[in-house]
């Protein structure tokens, strides 16, 4: 059974190409890119070429980037520093549908004696703007917002809200891994002063992301050690993991129109021949702007780990925000904050498509849902009381 | 993803007895959309009204909820109403070759739907359906003080599914009946009623209290499956001749039988039926 994978918002393919210019990386070109003598050195030549392709694809200069092992790190270290670097300032601002590296984070730092405020989004997921202008003052030491949630794919006005926070003299930070490789992103025309970027989220292996820091942006460190990274973010580098997110970047930049026409074609041809053949059923985030990738359909009367598992059955591997499927009780965070009435919460699926799926994909989905659905809502004692 | 067993994943994929009985004798419905899953079962009992002839679900949930009403459907066919109300959910989860322990609130619920289904058709009243929560105040016996108000659990609940299923801690009450899953601000209550549980049953110098038969199987199952074994790795073997109330007898046999340190053996039997079923039992050694 040949798997369709419309499950890249959790992660993707590695592109033969990146994983073909990291290969060498490991048992040949193995050196140390702090080493003096040229074994090191040609390894180094190639970090800084990296770099140079991660920050192109960013609209960004090399120095504004810092490698590290993945978005959560970014994030992390985001936080961490803007708090580090202005300790005056003890309020942090930030959204109730990020991710939870950023969310669990700021709720431990909230434990630890920092005010937290979580803006609230409308049904259709969109930030409240209104609430984010009321809830920063001069007290405010970072925002940090994402660009795109994960689960609808809505996009947040990062740009206009990192304008709001610069007039306080807050730090910006904005989660982009979902962003970086689907829609044009430019730091050299923003406000935002920082922003992660994961490399299993656009075809680079996982275990590497970066933290791009706008130039002149107070920074301290989360690890502290060697020099590397420009005394940014200690550690030996993972070469081989830094090419290839090089490379998955300069691809990304190359495929960038792609996305937003084919695939985008593709999802929202997904998205349309779902709805229209599924009763009872609304987009999350429907009415907002979404990722050109990602589609988020509720479902009423039928619980979203049950059709995932259908639908695994047959190869198709999808996502869900209810939930059973990720062990807790509750439908998703992000779900819950949209206000998606609970007769459908439970429903969810997330479609998140790629630059490799196929017509042929959609056209699976398209034939194999509508008959799980039917039966799960025969199954459900809601389905037949309802659904009459 | 969860690591469900072959036989979950049957009864979720080729679910057993799904539909209704339109002249159904009893029914029995639990749970709701808010919770994120709700079980409706039907009984229809023979001709005598003794046994269940036939019994259907509907089932709102994952796949471990539809896995445990078919299998629920399947284990109390042919039996008793008595025989059934004996069915516990550690029955429908062995019924299933075991649950992950997230999902035992899955069994539980075809416990509970059961239960209701048969108390209704006794003429026990049973308030109305309260489609927004009903977990746990479905019917009087579980009346009480509201613990979770998300899932709508009350004490009486609790302290039934923790004494049954001799849970320990928070985490277990909430994967067995999610109690505390959601907002988690009755987390501190449910440490208590745990608390409660533990001290009363050491109060009592047992375990809440086992009907015989239930007692029997335990003692059964124990002795099957962590004493025989290890007796049977030194060459020995043991056997139960009878259970008389609190009182278990035992024979060696084999190697062990005549062995010098069988009066450490009956010992250990003894501490490992108290620690596992029930704090007063005596055995003694008998030379049948």
């Amino acid at each position: 059974m040949k798997e369709i994978y419309l499950d890249n918002n959790a992660t993707t393919r590695v592109d033969d190409a990146v994983f073909e210019e990291m290969r060498p990386y490991f048992c040949e070109l193995y050196g140390n890119p702090s080493s003096m003598h040229y074994f090191g050195g040609q390894v180094q030549s190639k970090v800084t070429e990296a770099r140079k392709r991660v920050a192109d694809l960013l609209g960004a200069t090399p120095e504004e980037i810092i490698f590290t092992a993945c978005g959560t790190e970014s994030d992390n270290t985001a936080i961490r520093s803007a708090l580090e670097v202005m300790p005056e300032r003890r309020h942090i601002i930030t959204s109730r549908v990020e991710h939870p590296a950023i969310l669990s984070f700021c709720r431990e730092l909230a434990s630890k004696g920092y005010s937290v405020t979580e803006i609230g989004v409308d049904g259709a997921g969109r930030l409240n703007m209104d609430e984010y202008k009321q809830a920063i003052d001069d007290n405010t030491a970072i925002v940090s917002l994402m660009w795109a949630n994960n689960e609808t794919g809505v996009i947040f006005p990062v740009e206009e809200a990192a304008a709001i926070a610069k007039r306080h003299g807050a730090q910006f930070h904005t989660d982009a891994v979902q962003t970086v490789g689907k829609i044009p992103v430019n730091m050299a025309s923003s406000k935002i002063d920082m922003l992660s970027v994961s490399g299993h989220k656009l075809h680079a292996p996982k275990g590497i992301g970066a933290l791009y820091v706008r130039k002149g942006t107070p920074f301290k460190p989360l690890i502290v050690g060697g020099h590397q990274e420009k005394n940014r973010r200690a550690g030996t580098e993972n070469t081989a993991a830094i090419i290839a997110l090089g490379k998955a970047c300069q691809l990304a930049g190359e495929f960038m129109e792609f996305e937003n026409t084919v695939v985008k074609a593709k999802c929202e041809r997904l998205e349309k021949e779902l709805m229209a053949a599924i009763p009872h059923a609304q987009v999350n985030g429907g009415g907002a702007e979404r990722l050109p990738n990602t589609t988020s359909i509720a479902f009423e009367f039928v619980e979203g780990e049950a059709i995932l598992l259908l639908l695994s059955e047959l190869g198709i591997c999808a996502s869900s925000g209810s939930a059973c499927t990720s062990g807790s009780l509750e439908p998703s965070h992000v779900l819950r904050a949209m206000g998606v009435p609970f007769t459908c919460a439970h429903g969810s699926v997330r479609f998140s498509l790629s630059r490799y799926t196929t017509d042929a994909e959609i056209d699976a989905v398209v034939k194999e849902l509508p008959p799980i659905i039917a039966r799960l809502r025969q199954m459900s004692p809601f389905g037949r009381e309802f659904l009459k | 993803m969860w690591d469900y067993t072959p036989k979950v994943k049957d009864h979720f994929l080729n679910p057993r007895n799904v539909g209704d009985i339109a002249d159904a004798d009893a029914v029995g419905e639990v749970g709701s959309l808010a919770c994120g899953d709700a079980l409706k079962l039907y009984l229809k009992l023979d001709d005598k009204k003794e046994k269940i002839a036939d019994a259907k679900f509907q089932t709102f949930g994952c796949a471990s909820a539809i896995a445990s009403s078919s299998a629920l459907t399947e284990m109390v066919k042919g039996k008793t109403l008595d025989e059934a109300l004996a069915v516990t959910n550690q029955d429908i989860a062995e019924f299933l070759g075991g649950l992950p322990e997230e999902k035992m609130h899955c069994s539980v619920m075809g416990q509970e739907a059961l239960e209701v289904a048969i108390f209704k058709y006794r003429g026990m009243e049973i308030p109305e359906h309260d489609a927004e929560h009903d977990h746990g105040h479905a019917y009087p016996e579980y009346e009480g003080n509201l613990v979770c108000k998300c899932f709508g659990i009350t004490d009486t609940f609790l302290k039934r599914v923790i004494a049954d299923n001799h849970l320990t801690t928070v985490e277990q009450v909430t994967n067995f009946t999610k109690a505390g899953g959601a907002c988690g601000s009755c987390l501190p209550r449910i440490k208590e009623i745990i608390a409660e549980v533990l001290d009363k049953d050491k109060e009592s110098g047992a375990r809440p209290k086992l009907s015989n038969l239930k007692k029997m199987q335990l003692i059964q199952e124990v002795l099957e499956r962590d004493i025989r074994p290890l007796l049977r790795a030194d060459g020995g073997d043991l056997e139960l001749i009878d259970i008389d109330g609190d009182l278990v007898q035992i024979a060696f046999r084999k190697a062990c039988a005549g062995c010098v340190s069988s009066g450490n053996t009956a010992r250990y039997v003894q501490m490992k039926l108290r620690e596992l079923v029930y704090e007063g039992l005596i055995v003694t050694e008998v030379s049948a």
